[in-house]
């Protein structure tokens, strides 16, 4: 009988896959073009990747 | 030998609980290191949310079923609360830092106040909005587990159409700003806490010290993670990029997408995930409800025997979960939770036709043999 255990599993192993895929495939992660670590006070636009975002085409 | 092999289990107790801690401080270290500060921090961040949500058992869905079947409203007011508490720090916040910080306003309009019913029917049916997906599908519940794909699918199909849907009829955006602004937010949530108690069944109307630890701890990762980022807690938009990820792997060509196409999400697509702000407190989420799950000892539970039409309702519900919430611009977390406590009046019309939603999905879950 399976239980939540073996979910729970499947479903980190098969994210784990996805995510690992997708570093190798998206472009290289750079921690010397990061962003400043807080928002507060960065003096930077926020990117607008967020779900309430009416999206624009300016 | 009794002796010697007595405290084994306890001993496997603390070296799994002590593993699961390294594990989750390597990623946020490692991920610290490869990418940047801000990216380790959201990480961190979510894995909060997650430990909360979870180990408080702070939910959405659950408390507006308990609102409507029993006239329970304490979980419903926790959630008012929280909102409250983000709401006295965010809106000052967003108004005096207006080019780094942005709030979930949306407009108004035919789609999404369709799509904030829908969701509610949805969240209902398998008993799990955008965060409590994720909680769910990381702690072994097999519904949400399986909703979890789909809703991404949905999250990426709902944004590829999403400018057809809004021409079909949006308001300007509203945003309550400034001390009136958040007087009136304010004022809001007093009158639904107000309305949740008169409509109280006795004996339900005192919030557990669980619930109020609850409501404070989620408000300050909710502001942590508005300061951090410069946007307000989401779900969605991570889950539909995902799927969009997936579909690009696959060879499909999303520049036939008004939404996908724009610079902002063109960036987000060549970028890793664990360079986005929801992506990240995504993982965060399934990562922190997987550790309290395993700290509780809670994955021992059998997986439940469902009915064909349950498990054939929850990838229909999965996928109308992420397809609603994008017409809806967000679903518990975007809309409910930082629209409002951001001032945006979508928030409000977006609690309005969810709980109404809510009604029809308790009576479709029950239908649907989901009860178990």
């Amino acid at each position: 009988m399976l239980t939540r255990k073996f979910m729970a599993a499947l479903t980190l192993t098969i994210l784990a896959a996805l995510f690992w895929l997708d570093l190798i495939n998206s472009n290289k992660l750079d921690p010397f073009r990061a962003p400043a670590v807080l928002a507060l006070g960065s003096g930077q636009t926020g990117a607008g990747a967020h779900c309430a975002a009416l999206p624009t085409e300016d | 030998m009794s002796d010697i092999t007595a405290p084994a289990p306890r001993l496997s107790g603390g070296l799994t609980r002590a593993t699961l801690i390294g594990v989750a401080l390597l990623a946020i270290l490692s991920l610290s290191a490869a990418a940047g500060l801000r990216y380790g921090l959201l990480l961190a961040i979510g894995l909060g949310f997650g430990l909360i949500l979870e180990g408080l058992r702070f939910g959405f869905a659950g408390p507006w079923r308990a609102m409507i079947l029993r006239r329970d409203p304490a979980g419903l007011i926790a959630q008012l609360v929280a909102i409250g508490l983000v709401a006295i720090i965010a809106i000052p916040l967003i108004n005096a830092n207006g080019t780094e910080m942005i709030g979930a306003h949306a407009p108004v309009g035919w789609a999404m106040i369709g799509g904030a019913f829908v969701f509610g029917i949805c969240m209902q049916i398998v008993l799990g909005c955008g965060s409590g997906t994720l909680v769910n599908a990381g702690s072994g519940n097999a519904v949400s587990a399986l909703a979890l794909p789909f809703f991404a699918i949905g999250s990426f199909a709902g944004a590829y159409h999403l400018l057809w849907w809004t021409g079909l009829g949006t308001a300007p955006v509203i945003a309550f700003s400034g001390a009136q602004g958040l007087v009136i937010t304010l004022a809001g949530l007093a009158a639904v806490a107000g309305l949740a108690l008169f409509l109280a069944a006795p004996g339900t109307r005192r919030l557990s010290r669980r619930l109020w630890l609850a409501a404070v701890l989620l408000a300050a990762l909710a502001l942590a993670n508005l300061v951090v980022s410069g946007q307000p807690w989401g779900v969605v938009y991570g889950l539909g990029l995902w799927a969009a990820k997936g579909a690009t792997a696959f060879g499909a060509d999303l520049s036939g997408s008004a939404f996908w196409s724009l610079p902002t999400n063109q960036t987000r697509l060549a970028e890793s995930v664990v360079t986005d702000v929801t992506s990240l407190t995504n993982i965060g989420i399934i990562g922190g409800a997987f550790i309290v799950a395993v700290w509780r000892s809670g994955l021992s539970a059998r997986l439940p025997k469902l009915p064909a039409r349950a498990w054939v309702g929850t990838i229909i519900a999965g996928f109308l979960l992420g397809y609603s919430s994008r017409l809806a611009f967000g679903c518990n977390v975007g809309a409910f939770f930082s629209g409002i406590s951001t001032g945006s009046l979508h928030g409000w019309i977006w609690f309005a036709a969810a709980f109404a939603g809510s009604f029809q999905g308790i009576r479709i879950r029950r239908a649907l043999g989901l009860e178990g």
